[in-house]
């Protein structure tokens, strides 16, 4: 039997980036706070330190940042018509793990969606007519507008300090920036880094090509930088541990450098870290929640009653927590009813690796942050007509290389031994003169009926809760657009002047094994129908409007853009209408 | 719910093991903080192997001079130490599987659904080498891997890369890549895990280590970084030998 702790106003289900955003929020409006975090406290100069944080093998390869699948995992499989297993090691994507969740360890890439990706069906239906789209491809529209959610952009950006060029100021298009992306209100808060030899011959071959190349948004710091909260960030000093590390020198923005030294002294919140929350609880009629039980590390259980429940884990785990605590009806894709499970995504992303003449090419690719990049957004969402193409959807590309780590970035050219003296030679005549942007093109994955989750049959967790169910391949629409997106990612490539470019299309079927970002999305999705959608524009359940859920489970699809800008910005909106609108009048905030 | 408190008991003492902070705790009212929290790596011990018999560990020292084999520059996989890596990290976490999800049943699946293996690295260097010794003392006249020539041993590797190798008593192929994978590993990875002996392996790239402040040289482009690589260990002329 569960011990019962006393009622707090709001309970947080992990205390990542939006878990963060949330109680800074409402703490703000004297509410009484507590988040309930699965794994431990993380702070940046004790965690990471930069005088051991440089650990290729510790980090990267045995993933020590990151959620242990013995803790919990995921099934997998391609089609319906498998036997999903479970995944033993992480691969494809890195859950998080941890008070600063992916915050911690992501490479702040701080991008904003085109104003056309929150209305994609109605957009590419009027653009293109309804049969252009795949049957079976199950895209909507968000039910929140750019215009709506810009606002809170801006609060993200200024948050964390992102380093950037802005390229359409109230509509005014600005030389050096994205021309494609929507109107901002005000410019960046920092300039953007500086960019290294590599990134930089991206960029004029990409404007020689006639494109419009812009430095990548960074939450890496170009500069020192206080934000409104009072917190100070240090400048970035392009150590090339970014993604996959935690950076101890306070010049990547993440929960831990940005808001939790306001956060942690506020009076009216708590935190309890090492405790997994395992339901969402609710009343007999179902329709409101009641609060949380947690397990602790010594296995005690705990009831945690709250007044408003904010779902901030993981996707997958958002995803799982609503299907365990029977909330929302579960997605069955040969019925087409249901919502919990529908539309789970991922990203579309390859590489086109350049070998350059050593001779005359040192690109020292050590020097680099996890944002750094000039990219081209010609080929992203619709900014380009695709009438001619057969497929929707797109993505930026560019020379985003991160690092010059030598167990992960040691290329050699297609049909290399792998091992050997041939290999030897060609790791060392190729290591400081090849371009290895790594995500170089990062395009969109969007929704289908037959990719989902639920709740697998047989395999469990530690605690005995059955894990998630990934059903996930990739689509003709998405491997058409990869293969048109990685051709005229090579032509620059092999415009900067390198001898050898080798394609690295994305190929089905989709890999479990192989990394390909950790920006899964959708299965608890917003949208302007309960029939379609779990929570509405406000994040909030459409079934129990005591419970909001954050998170990039809430994408109908993937755009082309690392997600985080858009999740947060969200969050921030959600905040928003919970402060000035719920707590005034708590009940539904939409009325279907 | 119906916990399983002894399988959370033996989760809860990995997350020691791994140093992170892992009993549950409350937080609040200020920054939890004090000094010297973290958990700097531990550097390898010097000495005889730790996993390895004598003889595992000449096949595995001779096999990593085939994979990444000396020249003029740059000593080889043996010389480097991937052996004594391989050896050190067998026997920690990474040999046991720590952390990943063991849980049955364990059923073959399609190559895109990864490893089904309730067998962790351990065990399979184990049965490898064993099966390895094995074929080639039937093959190739009674002599161990370390004792053939050249040529003999990149004949028995290239078979079982390509798989047209068969052991008896463990998957050939699997093995290969798991070698190849860990002795590459060890070549690149921080010298204080045993391989990368003097930073050879960095050396020979222009790899500069484990420094963290490039921004002096960020605009210098296509000029070479003029300083020696360094590990988190520091250095051998900061940090002289004893006598």
């Amino acid at each position: 039997m569960a011990r019962r702790l006393p009622r707090k106003d709001v309970v947080i289900v992990g205390l990542g980036w939006t878990g963060s955003i949330l109680a800074n929020e409402l703490t703000d409006e004297g509410l009484d706070v507590i988040a309930i975090e699965r794994g431990p406290w993380r702070d940046a100069a004790t965690q990471f330190p930069p005088n051991y944080s440089q650990d290729e093998l510790r980090y990267r390869i045995r993933h020590e940042l990151f959620l242990r699948p013995d803790q919990t995992t995921f099934t997998f499989r391609n089609k319906m018509s498998q036997t999903a297993l479970p995944i033993r090691s992480w691969g494809a994507f890195m859950p998080p793990n941890g008070v600063g969740g992916g915050g911690v360890h992501w490479n702040a890439e701080t991008w904003r969606f085109l104003p056309s990706d929150f209305v994609l069906k109605t957009h590419l239906t009027e653009r293109y007519g309804a049969s252009f789209l795949p049957a079976d491809m199950t895209i909507q529209d968000f039910g929140v507008t750019y215009d709506d959610i810009e606002p809170y952009y801006d609060r993200f950006e200024y948050l964390c300090g992102t380093s950037g060029t802005a390229g359409n100021l109230k509509g005014q298009i600005q030389e050096g920036g994205n021309p494609f992306e929507g109107p901002r209100s005000r410019p960046y808060p920092n300039p953007a880094q500086t960019q290294p030899f590599s990134h930089t011959l991206f960029a004029k071959a990409a404007r020689e090509l006639g494109y419009k190349p812009f430095p990548q948004p960074s939450g890496n710091m170009s500069q020192p930088y206080t934000n409104p909260l009072g917190v100070r960030l240090g400048p970035c000093t392009y150590c090339g541990f970014c993604e996959w590390f935690g950076c101890g020198n306070y010049s990547k923005a993440s929960p831990q450098t940005t808001i939790l030294p306001v956060l942690v002294r506020k009076s009216n919140f708590t935190a309890r870290d090492n405790c997994e929350v395992t339901r969402i609880n609710t009343d007999k009629s179902g329709k409101r929640a009641t609060g949380v039980t947690f397990v602790d590390t010594s296995g005690e259980e705990w009831e945690q009653p709250a007044d408003l429940v904010i779902l901030s884990a993981f996707t997958i785990f958002n995803v799982q927590l609503l299907l365990l605590s029977g909330i929302g009806k579960p997605y069955d894709p040969v019925a087409n009813t249901g919502v919990i499970g529908r539309n789970f995504t991922h990203q579309t992303i390859s590489d086109a690796v350049g070998f350059f003449d050593k001779a005359k090419f040192n690109f020292n690719p050590f020097i680099a942050s996890g944002s750094i990049g000039m990219c081209i957004d010609e080929f992203n969402g619709d900014n380009f007509d695709h009438a001619a193409h057969g497929f929707v959807g797109g993505g930026y590309m560019g020379q985003v290389q991160t690092n010059g780590r030598p167990i992960e970035t040691t290329p050699v050219p297609e049909g290399t031994p792998r091992w050997g003296a041939a290999w030897k030679t060609a790791v060392r005549d190729n290591y400081l003169s090849a371009v290895k942007p790594g995500t170089g093109v990062h395009g969109s994955f969007y929704s289908y009926r037959d990719v989902y989750m639920d709740l697998d049959p047989t395999y469990k967790d530690r605690l005995g809760r059955p894990l998630a169910r990934m059903t996930i391949d990739f689509h003709d629409n998405e491997l058409k657009q990869n293969a048109f997106l990685t051709d005229r990612f090579a032509e620059i490539i092999k415009a900067m002047g390198a001898h050898t470019v080798d394609k690295q299309y994305r190929k089905g079927p989709y890999d479990i094994t192989q990394y390909q970002t950790t920006h899964v999305c959708g299965g608890a999705i917003m949208g302007s129908d309960p029939n379609t959608s779990a929570i509405n524009r406000y994040l909030q359940s459409w079934d129990v409007p005591n419970l909001f859920v954050m998170g990039a489970s809430g994408f109908p699809q993937n755009a082309g853009y690392n997600p985080t800008g858009t999740l947060a910005a969200l969050a921030f909106w959600s905040a928003d209408a919970i402060r000035n609108q719920y707590l005034k009048n708590p009940g539904p905030l939409v009325h279907a | 719910m119906k916990l399983r408190r002894r399988d959370l008991l033996a989760t809860t003492a990995l997350f020691l093991g791994s140093g992170l902070l892992a009993r549950a705790g409350t937080i609040g009212g200020e920054l939890p903080w004090w000094p010297n929290a973290g958990s700097p790596p531990e550097p390898f011990r010097p000495g005889p192997w730790t996993f390895f018999s004598p003889a595992e560990g000449a096949a595995l020292e001779a096999i990593a001079d085939r994979i990444i084999p000396p020249d003029a520059e740059t000593p080889g996989g043996k010389d480097t130490g991937s052996a004594v890596f391989i050896d050190r990290q067998l026997a920690g976490p990474y040999g046991r599987q720590e952390g990943l999800y063991v849980r049955p049943p364990f059923l073959k699946g399609t190559k895109q659904q990864g490893p089904q293996s309730a067998a962790g690295p351990a065990k399979q260097y184990r049965e490898g080498l064993d099966a390895l010794d094995r074929y080639c003392r039937g093959n190739h006249g009674g002599k161990a891997f370390a004792d053939l020539a050249d040529a003999d041993k990149d004949a028995v590797l290239s078979g079982l890369e390509s798989g047209t190798v068969d052991l008896e008593g463990a998957d050939g192929k699997a093995f290969f890549e798991l070698v190849l994978k860990d002795v590459q590993e060890g070549f690149f990875a921080d010298p204080i895990y045993g391989g990368n002996r003097d930073m050879a392996g960095w050396r020979m790239i222009g790899y500069p280590g484990a420094r963290y402040d490039y921004r002096d040289w960020v605009s210098r482009h296509n000029e070479p970084f003029p300083l020696p690589p360094v590990s988190i260990a520091g250095r051998a002329d900061w940090t002289p030998r004893k006598p």
